[in-house]
């Protein structure tokens, strides 16, 4: 089922300007598994993902993908390791349609030349048809049919979220990162985000990485939960241990008296 | 109102889904066609220069409108294009060749002065590409053994395989097969990968990236495909004007050529080609003007930039979506006639529908 990588990300520290977002974290994201990142607001937890996509670097440390150093590759070549993201305040190409989003998510396996698009040649014509073919599966597998052709600043929140979910999923990533990917949503929609990321997991094989809020969530779909504050790591665990962990207790409301 | 039912995903690709649509392109295309029977010479003439407008405009629109990275200098590109061409021209070397060697250059010096934008944004990249455009100016004043510096060039005349074209009608012909060639390109650019990549820069870098988008290359190719664009009106350009001097490819033209892309409606082609009718057309509006208003206010200097400025102003206040932005909106009135309110383009509509109208 699972592609059989694993995510070590070992000793990884982050400084801005002398504040330590993130230090000394290290942990292991099994093939197959889901696992969460929790903590309070400004722990750390965006800025993780962020280092692991490569569009910060990091002071120190390390993270590999099964056997590869992704501190070697640029930003862009990522998703070419097989890791997909979503970000935590939507980032859609507003003006474009779903349809067109979703095929930029195809960027990563399609090839660009300027010349022969300005022509349009028949290969572009057919490199075209064939990845619409693996679009509509995802469109299918989230069930976004009726907003295919609506721009994205014409769709309502909810929407946007499975749009950019179904974005990230059109890389076929086998690694995806999910920046609360329930925030903003109400609980029957946070119900479907649930079920989704079950058939994410199960049919496509996918690793699923998610920072996010909504313990009930976490609970329902997480297999192990790490929980940071203040940038360090305080433990991890399955989501009962976590939920039981002193510390974490701590970090979120304060030292008992 | 047409409904539209789609049997293959060709149909997501085709350009012109609707049957009005089609009529409306073909229409247009014949009177473009049919126009040197009807028109003189003067007024083709002037149409053939809307025409090298519309190649000038869709170039600036590929970078500025649909990839989001700002030019004050693209006049720059249209004069390396001018320049390249008269001068090959002169030297004896072929129309065809010609105007490929005046592109390629254009276009890798977009691609070199891309590099140095790639990493720029906003205010810096305004700045910076105005001080191309400068420097470019600069260039064609001071380097007068190839350009004739100041006093400017003779443009030698219009010569297709051998064939010399003289006649206002078949100079009109080559723009007007090049304007479509171009529109065609672009149009088809934006149905394919590489422009589907331009407009994921413009609206997240930060997305595209993380989708696999190289965006400084990104940036690199969309200023190499504007600048050869631009290259090829600045080759045309120069059978117009025969004779081209530095100061015709200085701020000024950069300007217009950036007003023509925002009165037109940023990010689509079809703005492109609605500004450049409009700034083709706003100087022979303004030469009846003159005629009929008072001579104290017709012959003031610096009516025309004036007015410019001022329909600017007034575009940008009132309809930020250019003269595209009423045509669709006019034309969603018909379609869906009497359905239309006032509130149809505003952004919240889909809040508003039911999920059974969909």
């Amino acid at each position: 089922m699972s592609s059989g990588k694993r995510l070590s990300v070992r000793n990884l520290s982050i400084e801005f300007g002398g504040v330590h977002a993130v230090e000394d974290v290290s942990f292991d994201v099994e093939p197959g598994e889901v696992f969460a990142i929790i903590g309070p607001n400004g722990a750390g937890k965006s800025t993780i993902f962020n280092l692991i996509s490569r569009l910060y670097e990091p002071t120190t440390g390390s993270i590999h993908y099964g056997d590869q150093d992704l501190l070697k590759l640029p930003a862009h070549r990522i998703v070419d390791a097989g890791i997909g993201r979503t970000f935590q305040n939507i980032e859609l190409f507003e003006q474009a349609t779903v349809l067109q989003n979703l095929l930029v998510g195809r960027h990563s396996h399609m090839r660009a030349n300027p010349i022969s698009n300005f022509l349009f040649t028949r290969s572009v014509r057919n490199s075209e048809l064939e990845h619409r073919r693996k679009v509509e599966d995802i469109i299918d597998l989230m069930e976004i049919e009726q907003y295919r052709d609506e721009r994205i600043a014409d769709l309502p929140y909810g929407a946007r979220k499975n749009v950019e979910l179904a974005r990230a999923l059109c890389a076929e990533p086998s690694l995806l990162l999910l920046d609360e990917p329930a925030s903003g949503l109400n609980n029957e929609e946070t119900d479907d985000v649930s079920f989704w990321l079950e058939d994410i997991k199960h049919d496509l094989g996918v690793t699923l990485v998610m920072v996010e809020h909504d313990m009930n969530l976490v609970g329902q779909v997480a297999d192990r939960v790490m929980a940071i504050n203040d940038g360090k790591l305080i433990a991890i665990g399955t989501p009962e241990e976590i939920r039981e962990n002193r510390q974490v207790q701590e970090a979120y409301l304060g030292v008992a008296a | 109102m047409q409904f539209l039912f789609k049997t293959h995903y060709n149909d997501d690709i085709r350009f012109l889904a609707k049957t009005g649509e089609k009529v409306r392109v073909a229409i247009v295309i014949a009177l473009l066609l049919l126009a040197p029977f009807v028109l003189q010479d003067y007024y083709l003439a002037e149409l053939g220069l809307l025409l090298v407008y519309v190649i000038a405009g869709v170039g600036l629109m590929i970078l500025t409108g649909h990839t989001g990275q700002v030019s004050f200098g693209h006049a720059g590109f249209l004069g390396i294009g001018a320049y390249c061409h008269s001068v090959l021209m002169t030297q004896g070397v072929p129309f065809t060749l010609s105007v490929i060697a005046s592109v390629t250059l254009a276009g890798l010096v977009g691609m070199a002065v891309g590099r140095s934008a790639s990493k720029m944004h906003g205010f810096y990249l305004a700045i910076a590409t105005l001080a191309f455009g400068i420097l470019i100016e600069t260039v064609f004043g001071e380097w007068a053994s190839v350009t004739g510096g100041h006093a400017g060039l003779a443009v030698p005349g219009l010569e297709v395989f051998g064939v010399a074209l003289n006649e206002t009608w078949q100079q009109y012909l080559v723009d007007l097969a090049l304007a479509l060639l171009v529109v065609w390109g672009a149009a088809n650019l934006f149905r394919s990968p590489t422009g589907r990549s331009f407009v994921a820069v413009r609206d997240s870098e930060l997305s595209a990236r993380s989708l696999g988008v190289n965006v400084e290359w990104v940036k690199i190719q969309a200023f190499g495909v504007s600048a050869a664009i631009t290259g090829l009106a600045g080759a045309l350009l120069a059978h117009h004007l025969t004779y081209i001097a530095p100061d015709v490819f200085g701020v000024l033209e950069s300007l217009k050529l950036l007003l023509m892309i925002v009165v037109g409606g940023l990010g689509s082609i079809l703005g492109a080609i609605f500004g450049a009718i409009f700034v083709s057309l706003l100087p022979i509006a303004l030469s009846f003007l003159k005629d009929v208003l008072p001579p104290a206010i017709g012959q003031q200097a610096g009516i025309e930039p004036g007015l410019f400025g001022l329909i600017i102003v007034l575009v940008l206040v009132f309809e930020p979506l250019g003269i595209n932005g009423r045509w669709q909106k006019l034309r969603y009135y018909f379609e869906t006639f009497p359905y239309y309110r006032k509130s149809s383009f505003v952004r919240q509509k889909a809040y508003l529908k039911t999920e059974r109208m969909r």
